[in-house]
């Protein structure tokens, strides 16, 4: 049973605009092994928050849930809300376009033979009119910085490259929230200072789970810690990083 | 290994380039199809269905040798056909031997043998200029336009994404095998056949496995972005009266080919 | 780099017009099955996992292992595809392997592409997965050795098919080509049987459920068997009476109409031969013999395997 720390609780805040609203979230592989053990958490519009844990503690298991992908046993006790909006199988394709989830491997991500096609696939899929897809690839790209790369081929691009351009296929559906697993991942230390500056600048709320405390500390007020399937913490990033005993208990080192 | 290997486009902004891919497709196809028609020692003809190709050749701006250089591939084929130098009835030419066979050579059967490798070769050429001036994403918008099957132009577009993936793993792996077949001075490296066959098996194994969790890991990125069984495609494709217009001189220049072969 | 390991690509202008849109046809037809096939029993989630799959098949064609004098060990891929995806959607995942080799590297021509599929993709997966659906619910111990006999005879029913369609285009001596075809990938297919039984066994080993009962290598129905078993004999039967006696196929095919492309009214119809040809020596015979002795051996002992889980 993982220790918890009483850091101030953001659950309890109220906000204008609640964008993701997780209540008591269970869930469990069919091996039985329990990955996700009554998972709470609220994020406001425009929050920027860090997730942070070991591996195995839940991270990814929860993002698969955040559109759907994991999860769908309609547990009555369970809340799963984004946009106010509760996900069910109905639901599915809108929240889909609300939730934009960034894989960690840019190659599973970008799995069209050119830049446009693959930033066109979501904005495709959500049924929009060709004008409309068009003008939303130019816009993502942009907003990416890497708007002459429309008409490149995916495998002849960098890895610092490829995760821009991940980003911008989900940047282009007008997600709601932007959920990033590990963005810096196998990055050198150009491309991920580039990085790093493209996720300051998006207004975008935004979840990302990370083991890179550097970019935590830089990026985020606010970091959430998990631990064995559950939320062991919550608050201040600040705060967080001065509790050694908090990080040391949960494999966490402070940048 | 670096893309380039498997890249044949070449950059270029030549006429060839800017024509729409389904009138590089069809007038390719077509010109095959020609060739293959042509009769045994048509020579007019094959004079003229090769400027037909230098023609194309010069427009493509790779320059006049760039398919010629590229054709050698087909070469290793022409042995299945080496017996019609001898099977077919004609004036003998030259006789020889050979292990334990005295070969005659007959006349129809060196015309036919010849025409065979014109055809291929000049065949082989074209779709060797088709890939190099067209790049390999429009080549599969064309095929949707020209009704072939959505899945397996889907496919063929996951072959062509992957195919640098997975060969960069397979060259990984290779290497790790490499790296680790030692040597010991003085005694041959490696087990039998079969245990060096077992090794390359367990790579096949281990590839396919990964392939088949990374299938999984895309099928969730698709599925976040809004995937659900049906693909849909932009087209950024238009057929300009300068399409139709090189279309149809094509066609009436391989017909004159055809035409000439015939009279 | 060459990309082709197996001679079996080939090339423009080697099939005549005729053989070439009959095997268009043929092909046709099959994959317009295979599709509706696929869209019917495969999930959606079938889309990536094929074309992965595809990138798969022609990646793992690059790995090679070092069997003797300088030649390697390599696989081309169909008896695993169809083992480990089911026929249909193996069928479509090497057309596309195909289609791209042509495409793309010249490996194997666009207008004989259909034939290449049929010979590559089409016969391979459906001799490959019918006889290895023959064991199902059999040891491992016999589901590997099936799926390695398979293999091998998969590779010599693409030989098989390739050389009967050289020969029916005019391009190749029938007393010749089949026995040179069948004997080179006698060898070849050993490559082929060797690697598709260590990726099996690596596979049931670590992800046996993608082999076991409710995947999509057990659904295929039971009339594959006698469509594996049909070709298996195909191979048994056309290749020894090739061999042994080309000119009575050569009649039939005449008669048929095939052969003219490259006998103008001016040429015999029959050729006699002035010479022995590798067709009419001891050599020949021999191999036809032993290849055939095993081929029959072999199907028997599927067959009747086939019957015995049946029953």
């Amino acid at each position: 049973m993982p220790v918890t720390h009483a850091i101030k609780n953001f659950q309890t805040f109220e906000c204008d605009g609640e964008v993701l609203t997780i209540k008591d979230l269970h869930f469990s592989y069919p091996d039985g092994r329990v990955a996700l053990d009554g998972i709470s958490l609220k994020l406001c519009n425009g929050d920027k928050v860090a997730l942070v844990g070991p591996n195995g503690a839940g991270k990814s298991t929860l993002i698969l849930h955040l559109n759907g992908i994991l999860g769908g046993r309609g547990d009555p006790s369970t809340t799963l809300k984004v946009n106010g909006m509760e996900l069910t199988r109905e639901n599915l394709p809108i929240i889909r376009a609300m939730v934009g989830l960034v894989f960690q491997n840019p190659d599973d991500q970008l799995f069209s033979p050119t830049v446009f096609e693959d930033v066109a696939f979501g904005p495709l899929h959500m049924g929009l009119p060709e004008d409309e897809v068009r003008a939303r690839v130019d816009v993502a790209l942009e907003a990416v910085r890497m708007s002459s790369y429309k008409d490149r081929l995916s495998h002849h691009l960098s890895a610092g490259e490829k995760k821009r351009i991940a980003i911008a296929t989900v940047l282009s559906m007008n997600p709601s929230i932007l959920i990033l697993d590990e963005p810096s991942a196998g990055l050198d230390p150009r491309a991920r200072r580039t990085l790093i500056n493209l996720l300051r600048e998006l207004p975008n709320t935004m979840l990302v789970s990370t083991h890179d405390m550097a970019l935590v500390k830089e990026l985020f007020p606010r970091t959430i810690v998990m631990d064995e399937g559950r939320v062991v913490a919550d608050g201040s990033t600040m705060e967080i990083l001065d509790n050694e005993k908090l990080l040391t208990a949960h494999g966490l080192e402070k940048p | 290994m670096h893309f380039d290997a498997f890249d044949r486009y070449h950059e270029k902004s030549s006429f060839l380039h800017g024509l729409d891919p389904r009138v590089k497709v069809l007038v390719t196809v077509i010109y095959i199809v020609s060739n293959t028609l042509l009769p045994d020692a048509a020579w007019y003809s094959f004079v003229s269905a090769w400027i037909f190709l230098i023609a194309a050749n010069l427009l493509s701006q790779l320059g006049i040798e760039y398919t010629f250089k590229r054709s050698i591939i087909a070469l290793p084929f022409a042995l299945v056909a080496i017996t019609v130098l001898f099977s077919i009835p004609g004036k003998p030419i030259s006789t020889f031997q050979f292990l334990m066979w005295d070969l005659t050579i007959t006349d129809a059967g060196l015309l036919r043998f010849v025409s065979i490798l014109i055809r291929s070769w000049l065949s082989v050429q074209m779709a060797i200029l088709l890939v190099a001036v067209t790049r390999f994403p429009d080549l599969i918008h064309a095929l949707e336009h020209l009704r072939v099957p959505a899945i397996l132009t889907t496919i063929i577009a996951f072959l062509y994404r992957y195919l640098f993936v997975l060969t960069d793993e397979v060259l990984r792996l290779i290497r790790a095998r490499e790296s680790r077949s030692a040597a010991v001075a003085g005694q041959r490296s490696g087990g039998g056949v079969a245990w060096r066959a077992k090794i390359a098996g367990n790579m096949a194994g281990q590839l396919f496995l990964r392939s088949y969790e990374r299938s999984e890991r895309i099928y969730n990125a698709m599925l976040s972005r809004g995937y659900s069984g049906h693909l849909y495609t932009l087209n950024p494709h238009e057929m300009k009266q300068r399409d139709y217009f090189v279309t149809a001189f094509a066609i009436a220049a391989i017909s004159i080919v055809q035409l000439i072969g015939r009279l | 780099m060459h990309f082709s390991p197996v001679p079996l690509h080939i090339p423009d202008g080697f099939l005549s017009i005729m053989v070439s849109i009959i095997c268009w046809v043929i092909t046709i037809i099959t994959l317009g099955i295979a599709i509706s096939k696929t869209n019917k029993a495969l999930g959606e989630k079938q889309v990536p996992l094929m074309g992965v799959m595809a990138a798969f098949i022609f990646a793992a064609q690059m790995i090679n292992f070092p069997v003797a004098g300088g030649t390697s060990g390599h696989l081309l891929g169909g008896a695993l595809a169809a083992i480990v995806l089911g026929p249909w959607a193996g069928m479509l995942v090497m057309t596309a392997v195909v289609a791209v080799q042509g495409l793309l590297f010249q490996d194997g021509g666009l207008l004989v592409m259909g034939a290449n599929i049929l010979n590559m993709g089409l016969v391979t997966a459906a001799i490959g997965y019918g006889l290895y659906r023959s064991a199902a619910g059999r040891s491992k111990v016999v589901k590997l050795s099936v799926a390695g006999v398979a293999a091998w005879l998969s590779v010599m029913a693409g030989a098989l098919f390739t050389a009967l369609q050289l020969w029916l285009s005019g391009t190749s001596q029938l007393g010749i080509v089949i026995p040179a075809m069948l004997g080179i990938h006698a060898l070849i297919g050993l490559g082929e049987a060797f690697i598709t039984v260590a990726a099996l066994s690596f596979i049931l080993q670590v992800r046996p459920d993608l082999l076991g009962e409710g995947s999509e290598s057990a659904k295929g129905g039971r009339g594959w068997i006698l469509a594996g078993g049909l070709i298996a004999l195909a191979v048994v039967l056309i290749s020894p009476l090739a061999s042994g006696d080309p000119d009575g196929l050569e009649r039939v095919a005449i008669n048929m109409g095939f052969i003219d492309a490259g006998l103008d009214a001016s040429y015999q119809v029959i050729p006699d031969y002035t010479l022995p040809f590798l067709g009419e020596t001891a050599l020949s015979t021999i191999v036809a013999g032993v290849i055939g002795i095993f081929v029959v051996g072999a199907v028997v002992v599927l067959i009747g395997r086939g019957m015995r889980a049946k029953a």
